[in-house]
C-alpha cells in the first residue's frame, strides 16, 4: 500500500493579526505549522500503514523552508518526503497548486491511496484535494471521517450534515479529511532528532514541466483583488424581563420590528 | 558569543510546547484544585522521551544537552509548575547522580528505565533536623554482609510514593558526621522495611507529590551503594548544583506564563474608557516583568551551558536558582495586581502561579543559602 499525504505549511493563525491601515496580513515573526488537517491525513496514513504495511510519503510545494513542515511529518512516522519547490511555482494558486503537486505524485513509483487535509487554514478554498484529483484522473472523496481499506478497494465515510455516507471505491483514491477522523500523535523526542537527518527529496519546477505547461502565477487564473476583515461580530443582546412570557412578547416585538417574522 | 539556540534545541522548545499546551496545561487548575498528582501525563511525557533529555542514548535517554532539558522544564513549568519540578527532580536530582557516580551496572538497572521514563525518580535528603544544614542529618546505613541497613526519616520528598527509584542519603559512619561519612543509595519502592508516612498538604505546587519516607532496618543490597562509602555529601551537593538549573528553568517558565497572562489581560481589560495597557503605569510594570525574565532565562541557560560544556556551573547555577526564583515570585505577585480582584480570584489562573512560584526560593537550598554558595565562590 503506497500512500500519499498532500501537507502544506501554513502560517500560525493563532498569531496572526489584521493590519486594518492597509488591509494585509501581517506575517512577519509568524511561525509556519503543519496545516492542520494534514497532520490528521498524515496520522490517517500512518493508521492505515500501521494495518496494512506499506510506505507513507508526504509530499508539499513550498518555499524551501518548508522543509521544516515535511521534517514534523517525518518525525510523526512518514517513510518519505518530497518538497516540491522553485522559483517558478510561486504565485500558484489553488489550480496550478493542484497540477504541481498531480505532476509530483505522477512521478512517484506508485500510488495507491492520497490523503488530503480538507484545507488549508491560511486560504480555506478547500480545492487543492479535489483538484489534484481531477488532474490525476482518479475518483475522490471529500471531508472523510473513516477510512478502511480492504486489497484494491477503499470503504470510507464521507461526512454530511445529517450523518455520514458510506463510499465505495476503488483505487487509486484521494481522500480528504477533516479533524473528526484522528487526534494526530505527537513526534517523539528521538523521531524528531532522527527527522532532522533525513535527506529530503527536492524537485523543481523543470522536472514537472512534462505536465505543467505553466506553473506558478501564469498558470493561476485567480487574481486576488483585496483581502479585507470581515466586520466584528456585533454584541448579542440579551432581553431581560420579569416573566418569560414578557420576554417572549419583547422578542416577538423586536422580530417583527426588523421584519425578520 | 552566540545567543541562538541550535536547531535541535529549538525543536525540542516546540515539541515541549505543543505537548505541554495540548496535554499538561488544561488540567494544571483542576489537580492543583484536588491535589492530584498525574502519573498518566508522566508515563506519556515518559514516552516522549522527555524524561531523559541529557543522557545518552545508550542509556534511554535522548542524547540532548541540559540546554534542551532546561527549555523542557521551562515549557512544562509554564503549564504547570507542578509537573515541571517532578520532571527536573526525576531527571535531575534522581537520573544524574546515578549517571554520574553510578557503575556501569547500576547506570543499565536503574538509569535506563529512568531515561525512558518507565520509572520515576526521587531524591531523599532533607530530614526533620537537617534543612539547610545539612550536617544535622541522622539516617544511618549499616553494613550487614552484603547488605546495608537503613534506618531513619526523611521528609518532603518529591516524587515520594510515586517514585520506584529513590537516591538516598544515610551515614555510614556516624563517627565522621555527615560531610566524611554519609553515603548515597539507590532504593527501590517495595524494599521491605521501607515505608510512606504523611502527605503534606502545601500552599502551592499541589498537584506534585511531596511524602515523609521511613526506613526501619531496610536492608539494601551494597550493590546499590552510589559511588564509594562516604562520598554523600560531594554526590548530595554536586547533584544539587545541577538540580538548581531545574528549579530556575521552573521559575523562567512559571513567570513567563504570568507574563504571558499578564500582557493579553492589560490589553483587553478596559477601565476608564481605555485597556489598562495603556495606562503607564501598568505598561512599565509589564516592560520590568518581561526584562526580568529575559535576564532569568539567560542566566538559566548559560548555568546550563556551562553544564553541557563540562565549564563550572556550581556559582552559575545558584546565581540563576535565585535570581530566577526571586525575579519569578515579584512577577507573578504584579501579574496579580494586574489583573486587580480577578487576579485574586481563583476562577483565574494568576493566583495559582504565584502560589506554586514561592516553593522555588526555598527548595533545593533556600536562596539564603545559594548567597552563601555564591559568596563561598567569590570569596575563595
Ligand atoms: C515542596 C517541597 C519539596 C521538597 N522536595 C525535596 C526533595 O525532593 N528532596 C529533599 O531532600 N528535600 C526536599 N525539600 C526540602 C527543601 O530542600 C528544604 O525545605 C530546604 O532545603 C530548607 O530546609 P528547611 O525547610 O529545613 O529550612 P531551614 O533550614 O530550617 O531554614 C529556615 C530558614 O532559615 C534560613 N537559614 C537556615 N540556615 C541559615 C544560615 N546558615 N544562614 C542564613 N539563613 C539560614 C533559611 O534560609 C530559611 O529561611 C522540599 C521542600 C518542599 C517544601
Amino acid at each position: 500500500m503506497e500512500i500519499v499525504v498532500c501537507v502544506k505549511q501554513v502560517p500560525d493563525t493563532t498569531e496572526i493579526r489584521f493590519d486594518s491601515g492597509t488591509n494585509t496580513l501581517i506575517r512577519e515573526g509568524v511561525p509556519g505549522i503543519v496545516n492542520p488537517f494534514d497532520k490528521n491525513a498524515v496520522e490517517a496514513a500512518l493508521q492505515l500503514r500501521e494495518k496494512t504495511g506499506g510506505k507513507v510519503t508526504v509530499v508539499t510545494m513550498g518555499p524551501p523552508q518548508a522543509k521544516n513542515a515535511l521534517k514534523e511529518c517525518i518525525a510523526m512516522g512518514a517513510d518519505e518526503a518530497v518538497l516540491v519547490s522553485d522559483r517558478a511555482l510561486a504565485g500558484a494558486d489553488a489550480l496550478a497548486t493542484s497540477r504541481a503537486l498531480a505532476a509530483a505524485i505522477r512521478a512517484l513509483e506508485r500510488y495507491d491511496l492520497i490523503i488530503c487535509g480538507r484545507q488549508a487554514i491560511d486560504g480555506d478554498t478547500a480545492q487543492v484535494g479535489p483538484g489534484i484529483a481531477e488532474c490525476l484522473g482518479i475518483p475522490q472523496v471529500t471531508c472523510v471521517q473513516k477510512i478502511e481499506l480492504d486489497g484494491t478497494a477503499a470503504r470510507v465515510e464521507r461526512e454530511t450534515e445529517e450523518g455520514y455516507d458510506v463510499v465505495e471505491s476503488g483505487m487509486p483514491l484521494l481522500v480528504t479529511v477533516g479533524k473528526g477522523i484522528n487526534v494526530p500523535r505527537y513526534p517523539t523526542v528521538r523521531d524528531t532528532m532522527k527527522a532532522n537527518r533525513k535527506e529530503i527529496a527536492v524537485m523543481a519546477a523543470a522536472e514537472l514541466q512534462a505536465c505543467v505547461r505553466k506553473p506558478g502565477l501564469g498558470g493561476s487564473p485567480v487574481r486576488v483583488r483585496k483581502i479585507s476583515a470581515p466586520p466584528p461580530r456585533a454584541q448579542g443582546e440579551v432581553i431581560q424581563a420579569e416573566s418569560a412570557a414578557e420576554a417572549v412578547d419583547a422578542l416577538l416585538r423586536k422580530l417583527s420590528d426588523r421584519k425578520v417574522i | 558569543m552566540n545567543f541562538t539556540l541550535t536547531p535541535e534545541q529549538e525543536d525540542i522548545r516546540k515539541l515541549v510546547r505543543d505537548f505541554a499546551a495540548a496535554k499538561i496545561a488544561p488540567s494544571a487548575a483542576e489537580r492543583d484544585e484536588k491535589e492530584l498528582f498525574p502519573r498518566e501525563l508522566f508515563a506519556e511525557m515518559g514516552s516522549m522521551g522527555f524524561l531523559g533529555l541529557p543522557y545518552p542514548e545508550e542509556y534511554g535517554g535522548a542524547g540532548m544537552d541540559f540546554v534542551a532539558y532546561a527549555i523542557a522544564v521551562e515549557e512544562i513549568s509554564k503549564a504547570c509548575a507542578s509537573t515541571g519540578i517532578g520532571v527536573s527532580v526525576h531527571t535531575s536530582l534522581c537520573s544524574w547522580p546515578i549517571y554520574k557516580y553510578g557503575s556501569e551496572e547500576q547506570k543499565k538497572k536503574f538509569l535506563t528505565p529512568l531515561a525512558e521514563g518507565s520509572k520515576l525518580g526521587a531524591f531523599g535528603l532533607t530530614e526533620p533536623n537537617a534543612g539547610t544544614d545539612v550536617g544535622g542529618a541522622a539516617a544511618s546505613a549499616v553494613k550487614d554482609g552484603d547488605t546495608y541497613v537503613l534506618n531513619g526519616t526523611k521528609v518532603f520528598n518529591t516524587n515520594g510514593g510515586e517514585a520506584e527509584i529513590e537516591v538516598i542519603f544515610a551515614l555510614t559512619d556516624k563517627a565522621a558526621g555527615p560531610f566524611k561519612g554519609m553515603s548515597a543509595f539507590i532504593v527501590e519502592k517495595g524494599t521491605p522495611g521501607f515505608s510512606f508516612g504523611k502527605k503534606e498538604v502545601k500552599m502551592g505546587i499541589r498537584s506534585s507529590v511531596q511524602r515523609e519516607l521511613i526506613f526501619e532496618n531496610c536492608r539494601v543490597p551494597a550493590a546499590n551503594l552510589l559511588g564509594k562509602e562516604g562520598q554523600g555529601f560531594k554526590i548530595a551537593m554536586s547533584t544539587l548544583d545541577g538540580g538548581r538549573i531545574g528549579v530556575a528553568a521552573q521559575a523562567v517558565g512559571i513567570a513567563q506564563a504570568a507574563l504571558d497572562y499578564a500582557v493579553r489581560y492589560a490589553k483587553e481589560r478596559v477601565q476608564f474608557g481605555k485597556p489598562i495597557a495603556s495606562q503607564q503605569a501598568v505598561s512599565f510594570m509589564l516592560a520590568d516583568m518581561a526584562t526580568q525574565v529575559e535576564a532569568a532565562r539567560l542566566l538559566t541557560l548559560r548555568a546550563a551551558f556551562h553544564k553541557s560544556h563540562d565549564l563550572p556551573y556550581s556559582k552559575e547555577a545558584a546565581m540563576a536558582k535565585m535570581f530566577a526564583s526571586d525575579i519569578a515570585m515579584r512577577v507573578t505577585t504584579d501579574a496579580v495586581q494586574i489583573f486587580g480582584g480577578y487576579g485574586y480570584s481563583r476562577e483565574y489562573p494568576v493566583e495559582r502561579l504565584m502560589r506554586d512560584v514561592k516553593i522555588t526560593q526555598i527548595y533545593e537550598g533556600t536562596n539564603q543559602a545559594q548567597r552563601m554558595v555564591i559568596a563561598g565562590n567569590i570569596l575563595r
